[in-house]
């Protein structure tokens, strides 16, 4: 069947922030999605809050809306965009929520839009749960027995019929968000509330468990001919019970025989087929009791999901761009697989090796939070690897995760069964380990079978590996077999070493003259059977190498491994463009990375993928491949390898720098050397001091004296943290003596070997963040962000503005000149971000890091300028002056704006919702998962969008309840007052109270949890924020130790109930901005190219067209 | 660790690796499969007698071996190449393990060889001879013998596979339908299919003529799938052309071949043939596409074009590979007869088409 030809506009729903349950693969789905739009020559929009995405580039769309993803605000789009169909089936729930709504208020049907792929009904009956029941009845499909309840008395007497444990599961939550198990009434009950409240339609569906079966996905694909394929089969490690998001999950499926594998299939139609899906792709889960091989349906995902984007990197069969094409209209059959040229797409994909994915967690940033795993997602990025068999791609995987202690330790002495039991028994993040030291200490494969409900031909695998790694050591020598014996299944050279007790350097030269190296296997969807003609590659210690001969100069981008906080999609992004430029600048890009949510790892983006860990060992072997082609290519002895790009990946590739210099692998951009020079401290200072700047007063520490010592010299408050880790771990404010000793006793070992470093820390100062290029010669500043938050808030946790909103023209100047003697200093190439604090009149510099930031994305997005693409052409020679002449970079700074350019917030995304029981203060350690950006031409509406984007809208009536730490009373003063005025009741605790009132604001006092009910009941505050009477909520922390009680309450109420809650003075008088703009008229939306054109336009002297032409076009401008 | 082993193609391409099942050496036609699950049904499958499989897929054995898929009496490949053996079987159904099955029945195999190249090679090169010994490890010996051995073209098999007695597969339910099915290498499932449809199958030896084929008053005749070069199967394809007209005819793989051949059509071998159970085949009335089973290594030379005029009346391609235009099936349009080059009986592989035997139940419904 031909494409339609009723449809030649699309608008296209992303799925906003990156949030546990809903990541980067929505990029990766949507970035494709409008990528086949385009080439069908269809008008396309987009609408997607997160800055930080591929899909939000202004070339990937005719009209790119940076809005919050709600009714109210795609309605206004469509009323300008007019478009005839709506894709919402590649933004994840919030996508597929979003068009629910939009059905629901008609204004579909209003503007004429059809939604495409699956339709409203297909959507309910798919996600809703009780409808999805319908759904298993009609097709005589087996499900776990369960009850819809709106009531906490509903589900205990439910419980009565069904029994405990039972599976809570709110409807239309993503990533089982409010869902797990409750084993006991208490526990029932409590959940259920939550439940509840987590559920936007206030249902929770009340399930018989089956915990501990074996549990499957299959990824389906369904066209209008209704013909449906399997694109791939997944296996969780992890038996039913932890979300598949939070297993490991192996693809394909290891242990069904044919018949119940053909079974599955079956069920599988006729599920996509009974619920409605027309076109695209569909996700459906099974459980399978291992006792019986009765399978029972646990959900289906109408849409592209999370496992749809690892389906796609582990089989070559990219879902995203078909299930566009299908909605399109074509039909499989009309749709070539881009992998073999020759076969159509209307197939199912055979993998002739084994893939393995295991997520990254986060919880050493969330102290306080349970790591049980759950039917709850908590994980915040995965990584996936692929070998030629099970043990080989384990243990691949292991090693990508780039966390201490997640490479199977075969080494230590092995330890007591009963100690390991409980923990391998215990889902959590480290069970896999847990499990192989059960077994090194003598846990038999049965008993752990029974005790875990791990299929027993996967722990035969680990102990497969405990076996190979007693042989390695047993060995006589260590020669080529033993070396290849151990490499066959995915021994690293660090773990080898550690079991011969040499160093992973002696492992590594030995392995090279014996000739031990990888070859790389294709990923061609066939199984070999076509020819593959995509260059997706891994690597595996078997016999034939497939790499073909390189044609051109090559440049080696590393990626940046695991999205985790503090490294996320953000650095993707640069890498992403880094390939873009160098393959446009003539050069053949080779992508290295390991996480399979990226575009960088779509075997689309750059000239050559490698699926491959981020290690010294992974990364040597890719460019010895590199270096192999190039020679048969003929590119001469070095094989035309130019160099590896470190700077754009974040942390990972920057670690590796130096060691890979060492091994003779060019880095090209700013040397290992300079990197040093930024982040040794002591290097740093003599930067600093050569360039006439000053960082805050600060003392290293080897214990705690000397650390009391540096703090009464310097004076408190001081910022202590180790000085071994980065990303602000650890890092605290510390405001006395006592809390001082506190802290050394509870956060760090503190040693000779790992002192704490003790700053002077900065009170009242506005932290700024600067992005900047450097090449040698020339700087281009590419944009200063002006925080919200004052310093002291981790600059990925802190709004802030671009351009800045309160600093001058000579702040900026000085800024410049600070940042250029930086960048010339430290010997700067490419990319330079600085985080400076303003305290007073006096500049400090907080840190520079020489690698792209987390905000190049959001600086290119608000000055119109691709810093990554730019900062790629430098690291390989071509020079600012170069760029300008080429049009890439424009003349003068990107900092500096039209004076009537608009306004640019960030605002950061944090998952506390996922966290039961953590405080949701900001604090010096990052905590966020994502970022959204707002725009419009005044502040106050910029930031009222990012908070809506993040958070939801900020009200703009009704009660706010404010209670502040005393050094924050008198910066509350003004926007108390001014709210009040906008006609907002004021409650207030009674100190907060008072200071208002003697100020003339008029607040109602509200007793403190602690204060406890009044003898005639009078509620307390947490009482009032359940009751629901509470609209926005101001409590800033008290000091920053101990039990903050009432403070954590409050938050904690204000999380559950998901109002919003500023924990920063500066935070209130940004949202009184907000406030102050929503009540001032309906506000307009504009697309980034409209933004950008006024830049440009400005930059090019021409008259500037004012920001928000076509919204006020349509009436409703802001 | 097990003894090493060899594998050595005739093309002089060596393997080495691990001995797997049973110890000795055996010879035949390599060929690869790209299913991932079924091994135990493909191991059964009568289709690959002499023929030595290659498993793409690397872990091979892991739910071990049960009692109720087996598609035949017995394992028929002659060798059994495979990268990453089970340790250990794990499923609920599971009798014994892959392993013991192959020393059980005397299968020669090979464990740990590179299976994506020999794979690569194959496709490349084409299908070829093989010989997998671990009892000779001087590759050049082991050549000389490959060398020797007979090759697939020419080889009339299918009276190696058959059943030496005729018997009777009860209809399930209310009995509808006598169907006489000519064993040339029948697998299990189909009978039952049939039988599922209120068919009592009578499953005949390869070698019974038309005449007998009727004796048995059958309301329907149905040629199996099997092993060999249809070019040589003259009986049965004698015994088609007997039936012809008369009864309505089914065909499955190597009956399609024989329709083909009954019809007036050649055949051919192809490069690699198709083996897996992910082949995109599609109706062409219906433009609908299945995802189907394969194990052939010839096919049926017909003109795609339009319906070809045969003695027998006109007769039009049904069905094609979209993977490479080869003919997967054909339709008498003149007299009730029709037959597909792959495997609505799946074990192993997709159900998608199972209702090809409902349609050839109808067939004898409006036969009557
Ligand atoms: N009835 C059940 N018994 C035990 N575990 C369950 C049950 N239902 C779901 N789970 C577990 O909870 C996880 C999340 O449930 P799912 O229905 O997939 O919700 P989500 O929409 O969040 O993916 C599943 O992956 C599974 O491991
Ligand atoms: N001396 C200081 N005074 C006040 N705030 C500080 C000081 N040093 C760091 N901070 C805060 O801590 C945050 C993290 O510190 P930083 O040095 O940037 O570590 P990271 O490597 O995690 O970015 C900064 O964004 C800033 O808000
Ligand atoms: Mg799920
Ligand atoms: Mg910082």
């Amino acid at each position: 069947m031909p494409k339609r030809t009723d449809i030649s506009s699309v608008l296209v729903i992303g799925s906003g922030p990156i949030v546990i349950g809903q990541a980067c693969e929505f990029d990766y789905s949507g970035t494709q999605a409008l990528r086949v739009l385009r080439e069908e020559g269809l008008r396309v929009s987009l609408v997607n809050s997160n800055p930080a995405t591929i899909m939000t580039d202004p070339e990937f769309a005719d009209a790119t809306y940076v809005e919050p993803i709600t009714p109210e605000y795609v309605e206004k789009i469509i009323a300008i965009e007019r478009p005839d169909g709506l894709l919402a089936t590649l933004g994840g729930q919030t996508a597929l929520n979003t068009a629910v709504a939009l059905h629901d208020r008609g204004v579909l049907e209003r503007y004429g839009v059809e939604l495409l792929g699956a339709s409203i009904d297909a959507i309910h009956a798919g996600e809703d749960r009780q409808k999805f029941k319908g759904v298993c009845d009609a097709i005589g499909a087996d499900y776990a027995r369960s009850t819809l309840v709106r009531t906490v008395e509903e589900a205990v007497t439910v419980a009565g019929e069904l029994g405990f444990p039972l599976v809570l599961r709110p409807s239309f939550t993503l990533g089982g968000g409010g869902s797990g198990f409750a084993h006991h009434e208490g526990e029932l009950r409590t959940m259920i509330a939550a439940g509840l409240a987590a559920s936007p339609v206030h249902e929770v569906l009340v399930e018989e468990s089956v915990l501990g079966w074996k549990e499957f996905e299959l990824e389906v694909m369904r066209d209008r001919n209704d013909n449906c394929v399997v694109v791939c089969s997944i296996e969780n490690l992890d038996p039913m019970g932890v979300h598949t998001g939070d297993s490991i999950t192996v693809a394909p499926a290891m242990t069904l025989t044919d018949r119940e594998y053909q079974q599955m299939r079956d069920m599988a139609f006729a599920v996509i087929r009974q619920v409605g899906v027309e076109t695209g792709g569909s996700n459906i889960q099974f459980a399978v009791d291992p006792a019986t091989g009765r399978q029972v349906v646990i959900e289906m995902n109408p849409r592209v999901s999370r496992s749809s984007a690892l389906a796609s990197k582990a089989t070559g069969f990219p879902i995203a761009k078909i299930a566009t094409k299908l909605a399109l209209g074509y039909t499989l059959d009309e749709i070539p697989n881009d992998i073999t040229r020759e076969t159509p797409a209307s197939f199912e994909p055979s993998l002739d090796y084994v893939v393995v994915k295991i997520p990254r967690f986060a919880f050493e940033k969330f102290p306080g939070a349970d790591t049980t795993l759950t039917t709850h997602m908590k994980s915040v990025g995965e990584v996936m690897a692929l070998g030629r068999n099970f043990t080989e791609a384990l243990q691949k995987a292991t090693r990508s995760l780039e966390a201490k202690g997640a490479e199977l330790d075969f080494a230590s002495p092995a330890g007591e069964v009963e100690e390991w039991m409980p923990k391998a028994v215990r889902p959590h993040d480290r069970r896999l380990q847990a499990v192989v030291q059960a077994m090194r200490a003598g846990a038999s494969v049965e008993r752990l079978a029974t005790e875990t409900g791990i299929d027993p031909w996967f722990l035969d695998q680990l102990a497969l590996l405990g076996e190979v790694a007693a042989d390695l050591g047993a060995a006589a020598t260590l020669d080529a077999d033993a070396l290849r014996a151990a490499k066959r299944h995915g021994f690293s050279d660090v773990q080898i070493a550690a079991i011969r007790g040499l160093t992973e350097d002696e492992v590594r030269a030995l392995r090279y003259e014996l000739g031990v190296r990888p070859v790389y296997k294709t990923v061609d969807t066939c199984a070999a059977e076509f020819a593959a003609r995509t260059p997706y590659h891994y690597s595996s210690y078997d016999e034939e190498d497939e790499i073909g001969p390189g044609e051109r100069p090559k440049v080696i981008i590393l990626g940046s491994g695991p999205n985790r906080i503090g490294q996320g999609v953000e650095f993707d992004y640069s890498c992403v463009h880094a390939c873009y430029a160098l393959h446009d600048a003539g050069f053949e890009t080779v992508m290295v990375n390991c996480n399979p949510e990226t575009v960088s790892t779509d075997y689309d983006t750059s000239d050559r993928l490698y699926f491959e860990p981020l290690t010294c060992e992974d990364v040597l072997e890719v460019v010895e491949a590199e270096r192999r082609s190039g020679r048969e290519g003929g590119l001469g002895e070095d094989g035309g390898v130019v160099g590896v790009v470190v700077q754009l990946g974040g942390q990972t590739p920057l670690g590796l720098a130096q060691r890979l210099k060492d091994a003779g692998v060019p880095i090209v951009g700013t040397p290992p050397e300079a990197i040093h020079l930024a982040e040794e401290r002591g290097a740093f200072g003599r930067v600093l001091a050569e360039a006439g700047l000053v960082s805050p007063k600060h003392g290293t520490a080897r214990s705690y004296d000397e650390a009391a010592e540096i703090a009464h010299e310097i004076g408190y408050p001081v910022l202590v943290r180790p000085s071994y880790v980065l990303g602000g771990r650890g890092m605290e404010i510390v405001y006395d003596d006592a809390t001082l000793l506190g802290y050394i006793d509870r956060a760090t070992e503190v040693s000779p070997e790992h002192p704490v470093l003790v700053d002077r820390f900065l009170d009242d100062a506005i932290e700024v963040d600067v992005d900047a290029l450097f090449d040698g010669e020339e700087l281009f500043l590419g944009g200063v962000m002006e925080h919200i938050e004052e310093a002291g808030i981790h600059s990925g946790d802190s709004a802030c503005a671009l351009p800045p909103i309160t600093l001058g023209r000579a702040d900026i100047a000085r800024i410049r000149e600070a940042t250029e003697g930086i960048a010339r200093g430290v010997g700067v190439l490419g990319l330079l971000n600085v985080q400076f604090a303003l305290a007073g009149d006096v500049l400090y510099v907080l840190e520079a890091n020489p690698r792209a930031s987390r905000t190049a994305p959001f600086v290119s997005k608000a000055t119109a300028v691709p810093l990554a693409k730019a900062a790629a052409r430098v690291m390989l020679g071509t020079t600012i002056a170069e760029l300008r002449e080429e049009g890439m970079l424009p003349f003068g700074d990107g900092a500096d704006l039209p004076f009537d350019a608009a306004i640019c917030v960030k605002e950061a995304v944090l998952p506390w919702n996922r966290f039961a029981g953590v405080d949701t203060v900001l604090g010096p350690e990052m905590k966020s998962t994502g970022e959204v950006m707002g725009v419009d031409s005044t502040f106050g509406t910029a930031f009222a969008k990012s908070q809506e984007a993040a958070y939801g809208a900020l009200p703009t009536k009704g009660r706010v309840f404010v209670s502040v730490a005393n050094r924050d009373k008198r910066h509350l003063i003004f926007p108390a007052k001014r709210l009040a005025d906008l006609g907002f009741e004021v409650l207030a605790t009674v100190g907060t109270a008072e200071v208002l009132r003697r100020n003339g604001v008029t607040a109602t006092v509200v007793r403190k949890l602690s204060e406890g009910r009044g003898q005639d009941g009078e509620p307390t505050i947490v009482d009032r924020i359940n009751a629901g009477d509470v609209d926005l909520i101001v409590n800033t922390p008290f000091g920053n130790s101990g039990p903050r009680l009432d403070g954590y309450e409050i938050r904690t109420a204000a999380v559950l109930r998901g109002i919003p809650c500023l924990t920063t003075v500066q935070a209130l008088a940004a949202a009184v901005q907000g406030i102050e703009a929503l009540r001032s008229g309906d506000i307009g939306v504009a697309p980034l190219q409209q933004h950008h054109a006024q830049i440009t336009a400005a930059r090019a002297g021409a008259a500037p067209a004012r920001y928000g032409g076509p919204s006020e076009r349509e009436g409703d401008s802001g | 660790m097990s003894d090493p082993a060899i594998l050595v193609l005739e093309d002089g391409r060596t393997f080495r690796g691990r001995a797997y099942g049973a110890v000795g050496e055996t010879f035949g036609e390599a060929v690869f499969t790209t299913g991932m699950s079924g091994y135990q049904e493909t191991l059964t499958d009568p289709s690959f007698h002499r023929q030595v499989v290659v498993q793409t897929s690397p872990h091979i054995g892991n739910s071990g071996i049960n009692d109720d898929d087996q598609e035949s009496r017995r394992v028929w490949v002659s060798g059994y190449v495979v990268r990453d053996p089970a340790r250990i079987p794990s499923n609920w159904r599971s009798a014994r393990s892959l392993d013991e099955e192959l020393v059980a029945q005397g299968v020669v195999g090979i464990s740990g060889i590179d299976t994506r190249a020999l794979t690569r090679h194959l496709r490349d090169r084409g299908a070829m001879r093989v010989g997998v010994s671990s009892v000779e490890s001087d590759a050049d010996a082991l050549l000389a013998r490959v060398l020797a051995s007979p090759g697939m073209e020419g080889a009339d098999l299918a009276g190696e596979v058959t059943t030496p007695q005729p018997y009777v597969v009860p209809a399930i339910g209310e009995k509808r339908f006598t169907v006489a099915a000519v064993d040339l290498g029948i697998k299990a499932s189909t009978p039952r299919y049939l039988a599922e449809r209120g068919c009592e199958v009578h499953v005949l030896p390869a070698g019974t003529t038309a005449a007998e084929i009727l004796a048995v008053g059958p309301d329907g005749v149905f040629f199996s799938n099997g092993p060999g070069d249809p070019a040589t199967a003259d009986g049965p394809v004698a015994a088609m052309r007997g039936v012809l007209g008369v009864k309505p005819v089914f065909g499955i793989c190597f009956g399609n071949q024989i329709l083909g051949r009954a019809l007036g059509f050649g055949t051919y071998k192809l490069k690699f043939g198709h083996r897996g159970v992910n082949q995109p085949v599609q109706d062409r009335r219906t433009a609908r596409i299945a995802i189907t089973s394969h194990n052939h290594g010839f096919a049926v030379d017909a003109p795609t074009d339009a319906p070809a005029t045969t003695e027998f009346g006109k007769v039009e391609v049904s069905h094609i590979d979209l993977n490479d235009g080869v003919v997967e099936g054909l339709r008498c349009l003149d007299i009730p007869a029709f037959s597909v080059q792959y495997h609505p009986e799946a074990a192993p592989g997709p159900h998608d088409a199972v209702d090809l035997f409902t349609t050839f139940t109808d067939l004898m419904a409006g036969g009557r």
